[in-house]
């Protein structure tokens, strides 16, 4: 655990358009394990909105329970954050979300959290298209409570107690596309350079979207045999395209290096750039999103990056065409009918 | 021969579901309201869709009461698989109206009740041809035989139909000849009017007839909610089948043509609940309906919200428990698991509805409470109140009136701030300042959490600013006693020795038992509980007398175990009067059980 963070910055920060520096959009000091890759996920979320300029107070950080769901709390501390109950992350943020449709919607998961006991509430929350970010951070195992296997978990993987997992994983990127989910990636804590630019597509998509991070648990599945080590994952690990996320109206300055770039054109102008490395696969397309999936799977490969996505969708608020006002901010004299018109309904019961 | 009840008895149908007689019932019951005389319809209907028994019951009186009573005084029988049942609740000198399309069993035959006998099936094959118009007029020639029996104004039944298909035109004109059917065959075959029957009157007055869920439903569309999610459970789900009606009239924003309001049916109750917290967070108005079943589910986010202290307005449409018990059935068993829901120390704002004028006034102050206080609020109806018609009071509505948000911070309030701490006591009451999200750049924000923190709002595992917290939450619990409704009492003084306490739908039948008490000669002091926790005059009527009976629709005495818990009261001094057949509670029944209460 690293208790004590230093206070010192270098006085020559890069500042965003907003003229925040990163450490703006960093939290209260972490108490995960030293080296757990969730804190290294946090780091690529305060990243993300430093370089979307972000107003923090305009972002709504929820979480449900497990080492995942306590990081809310270590990025973005002018927002406001809710660490609600087991696996019911999803319904909250539905009600909020409901309630100002104006914030940005950021979840924070466990495989236990969103696998098992929130597998309901995933599941609808996709088919609702609620528009938010769903990040699972994604170790297949059980921290809090000592290192239990979790639903996702491989098939053989080996925990540090000598366990070997006999039952079947829960893969949730394939799921969450055969669900309805309109912006679906993967990705490895460990890799930044992948992590930052989808997490900004991923906050900039206008329905929900959905990453699913594999983030190793330092202390209790990062042993040999486990497939969700460090070591396994890098070893594992093949990328869709490198991704860039370039915002409406800012200037291309990123060098490709082989394949062909795809360009996806976002809601709002901006836009994707994918390199694309893996063959036969197109990101609009479903199918082939989860046949490249199960075709890495078949040699054991974990395929990271951008899977699929539909910018051209409608997001709950459009489903059931509520005011562009927030909700939140009706008055009564938005809301109430008044007397005159219960005097008529009260005729209606005479 | 009977005495000649003018105004004053029990109808009952017996029907099969599934067979369109809820219309002709309701159209039947609403003839006699339009007469001036106020009526109590009750359906006891199964849980199923076809097929299966059910029963209306419409209790005609004069003189208001508007509980049940025991006994049926007119048995229309179209139910062969229930005959023998309902042959046997018919009153002695009472009458029973049956089909005879097909003659009447022996064993149905008794010597001191009267038989009518109408070709109901037959009148309706020979005047219509399709099948299922066929089913449904028969029904409605047993409506046009009873307005001649009971002399009910035939120009009535004939606007009331005008109404019901207004737009449908065309359907007006067989069902008046499908009453005229029934009305001709009693002119010919029998003498009419009965001594049992209705004269006009003018005892209705301003009153309106309408079901609680219906005005709760309102009470959430007036009181400002604007989010809705729900799990669809009897006896709930006409709550927001209403609540969709209506906003979808009174809450279309005129310029866009957009929705003020969002309606989400949930995966489940616990998905529901946590929406309604979640938009409640957000600054929303929002609530939820759900029965017994559902409320077991939603007790862990209920705990999150009165920990985390976030407003929550749930109505709870109680039924017939435990577990799926008699789902059409009702009861008002979930007092305990209401007031206590969920693990560890909680407690809940209860309101108890009586009728649906107060159905609606309730839900609408119930956003008021819930925000206030920052904590759930339940609002303790029942299937009865629920689901059937109710004469009521007309809904009222002060335009003045203003939504009260409680303590929210505003940016501006914020800027003026030293110190923000979301669980400070500021203002010595126990209740905290909350801020919406999205409020200020800079100051405000904290992560609501179901952990235990400290004032302001970070995780702590220390038991001094644990404890801290939760004597805080006591200290807001005594504000809440100060500012949740009043009891009604029956009377200046409490000066008789023995009263007696009611809440909800046993009001009805309590008050008229206590008519008949009093007419016996007996005195009793009495209190009709609105709201929990108790405050002052709720103990100083209970400190007052040397018995109280506690009238409630339940097996355990949940009511007066909650008197024991909150109050420290001697067990030996409250008195249960119990219901818990699923029926609602009668005056009959409360008059035996307080008469034998007296007594020992």
């Amino acid at each position: 655990m690293s208790y004590v963070r230093s206070t010192f910055r270098h006085p020559n920060l890069p500042r965003n358009d907003l003229g925040f520096t990163v450490d703006y959009y960093e939290g209260s000091l972490s108490t995960l394990c030293a080296g757990c890759g969730h804190d290294s996920i946090t780091a690529s979320i305060a990243q993300a909105c430093f370089e979307l300029n972000i107003e923090p107070h305009k972002v709504a950080k929820l979480s449900g329970i497990g080492c995942s769901s306590k990081t809310p709390a270590y990025f973005l501390s002018n927002s406001h954050g809710f660490n609600s109950v087991h696996g019911r992350m999803p319904s909250i943020a539905t009600g909020a979300n409901l309630a100002n449709r104006d914030l940005i919607y950021l979840g924070i998961s466990g495989d236990g959290d969103t696998a098992s006991i929130g597998m309901g509430q995933f599941v609808h929350v996709i088919r609702r298209n609620l528009n938010m970010v769903y990040i699972v951070m994604n170790n297949g195992c059980y921290g809090l409570t000592k290192g239990q296997d979790s639903a996702t978990a491989d098939v053989g993987s080996k925990n540090k107690s000598g366990n070997i997992n006999i039952y079947e994983t829960i893969d949730l990127a394939s799921l969450a596309i055969e669900l309805g989910a309109t912006f679906v990636g993967q990705s490895f804590s460990g890799d930044k350079d992948q992590l930052t630019p989808l997490i900004k597509a991923a906050m900039n998509h206008p329905g929900f979207a959905f990453l699913n991070i594999i983030s190793p648990c330092v202390t209790f599945n990062n042993n040999a045999g486990s497939t969700k080590s460090y070591d396994y994952v890098r070893e594992h690990i093949e990328a869709t395209a490198t991704v860039d996320f370039v915002p409406i109206r800012k200037e291309i300055k990123t060098e490709y290096e082989k394949g062909t770039i795809q360009v996806i054109k976002m809601h709002d102008g901006s836009e994707m750039r994918l390199n694309k490395l893996a063959e036969d696969w197109d990101p609009s397309d479903k199918f082939s999103a989860i046949n490249a999936m199960q075709n890495a799977k078949s040699r054991d490969e974990i395929l990271t990056g951008l899977l699929y996505m539909n910018p051209e969708c409608d997001d709950l608020h459009e489903l059931l065409e509520t005011n562009e006002k927030p909700l939140n901010s009706l008055s009564k004299a938005d809301l109430c009918p008044g007397a005159e018109v219960l005097k008529e309904i009260n005729e209606s019961f005479g | 021969m009977n005495k000649a009840k003018i105004n004053d008895f029990v109808i009952r149908f017996a029907n099969v579901n599934g067979t369109g007689s809820a219309s002709a019932n309701a159209l039947f019951m609403k003839s006699i309201f339009r007469m001036g005389i106020p009526v109590t319809p009750k359906n006891i209907f199964p849980s199923n869709i076809q097929g299966l028994p059910t029963w209306y019951e419409v209790r005609v009186s004069e003189k208001g009461y508007l509980g049940r009573r025991e006994g049926i005084d007119f048995m229309v029988c179209v139910n062969p698989q229930s005959m023998s049942e309902d042959v046997e609740s018919v009153r002695k000198g009472g009458y029973f109206l049956y089909d005879n399309s097909k003659p009447l069993h022996e064993q149905y035959i008794r010597e001191d009740i009267n038989y009518i006998g109408i070709p109901l099936m037959e009148l309706s094959n020979n005047a219509f041809t399709d099948p299922r118009l066929r089913q449904l007029f028969k029904n409605i020639i047993y409506v046009g035989a009873l307005s001649a029996f009971l002399d009910i104004e035939f120009d009535v039944l004939v606007s009331m139909l005008g109404e019901q298909f207004k737009g449908k035109e065309k359907l007006i004109e067989p069902n008046i000849k499908a009453l005229k059917l029934g009305v001709d065959y009693v002119h010919k075959n029998f003498e009419y009017p009965l001594d049992i029957r209705v004269e006009r009157r003018d005892a209705v007055g301003e009153k309106i007839m309408l079901d609680g869920n219906t005005a709760c439903a309102l009470g959430a569309i007036y009181g400002g909610a604007t989010v809705a999610a729900w799990y669809p459970i009897t006896p709930s789900t006409s709550v927001v089948d209403a609540f969709t009606k209506y906003a979808k009239t009174l809450r279309v924003d005129k310029e866009t043509g957009k929705n003020n309001f969002a309606i989400v049916q949930a995966e489940d109750e616990l998905a529901a609940i946590g929406m309604v917290i979640g938009a409640n967070w957000n600054g929303a108005r929002s609530f939820t309906a759900t029965s017994g079943p559902g409320v077991s589910l939603m007790n862990e986010f209920l705990g999150l919200a009165y920990f985390a202290e976030i407003p929550t307005v749930l109505i709870n449409v109680q039924r017939t428990g435990p577990s799926t018990g008699m789902p059409t059935r009702t009861q008002q068993s979930d007092i305990l698991e209401a007031a206590y829901a969920s693990h560890g120390d909680t407690k809940h704002i209860l309101l108890f509805p009586a009728s649906p004028d107060e159905c609606f006034e309730m839900t609408a102050e119930s956003f008021d409470l819930a925000e206030q206080f920052q904590t759930p609020v339940i609002l303790m109806t029942d299937l009865d109140l629920g689901m059937n018609d109710h004469v009521s009071d007309p809904l009222k509505w002060d335009d003045k009136r203003q939504y009260d948000h409680g303590k929210v911070l505003s940016a501006e309030e914020l800027d003026k701030l030293e110190n923000y701490g979301r669980y400070q006591d500021t203002d010595g009451d126990g209740v905290p300042y909350r801020t919406i999200p999205g409020t200020h750049e800079t100051k405000g924000a904290f992560v609501t959490r179901g952990t235990s923190r400290n004032e302001q709002a970070v995780y702590t595992e220390d038991g001094d600013a644990y404890k801290r917290n939760v004597d805080r939450l006591i200290k807001k619990w005594n504000t809440v006693k100060t500012r949740v409704p009043e009891p009604e009492f029956f009377q200046e003084k409490n000066e008789s020795k023995n009263g007696v306490l009611f809440f909800g739908t046993s009001a009805y039948a309590a008050e008229e038992a206590i008519e008949l008490i009093e007419a016996e000669g007996l005195e009793l002091d009495a209190m009709r509980v609105k709201a929990f926790p108790f405050g002052r005059s709720f103990e100083d009527f209970i400190d007052s007398h040397e018995k109280v009976f506690v009238i409630e629709q339940n097996r355990d005495a949940q009511f007066r175990s909650l008197m024991l818990i909150e109050l420290g009261t001697n067990p030996e001094k409250l008195i249960s009067v119990l219901n818990y057949d699923g029926t609602p509670i009668t005056a009959d029944n409360i008059l035996n059980q307080i008469k034998s209460g007296l007594e020992e």
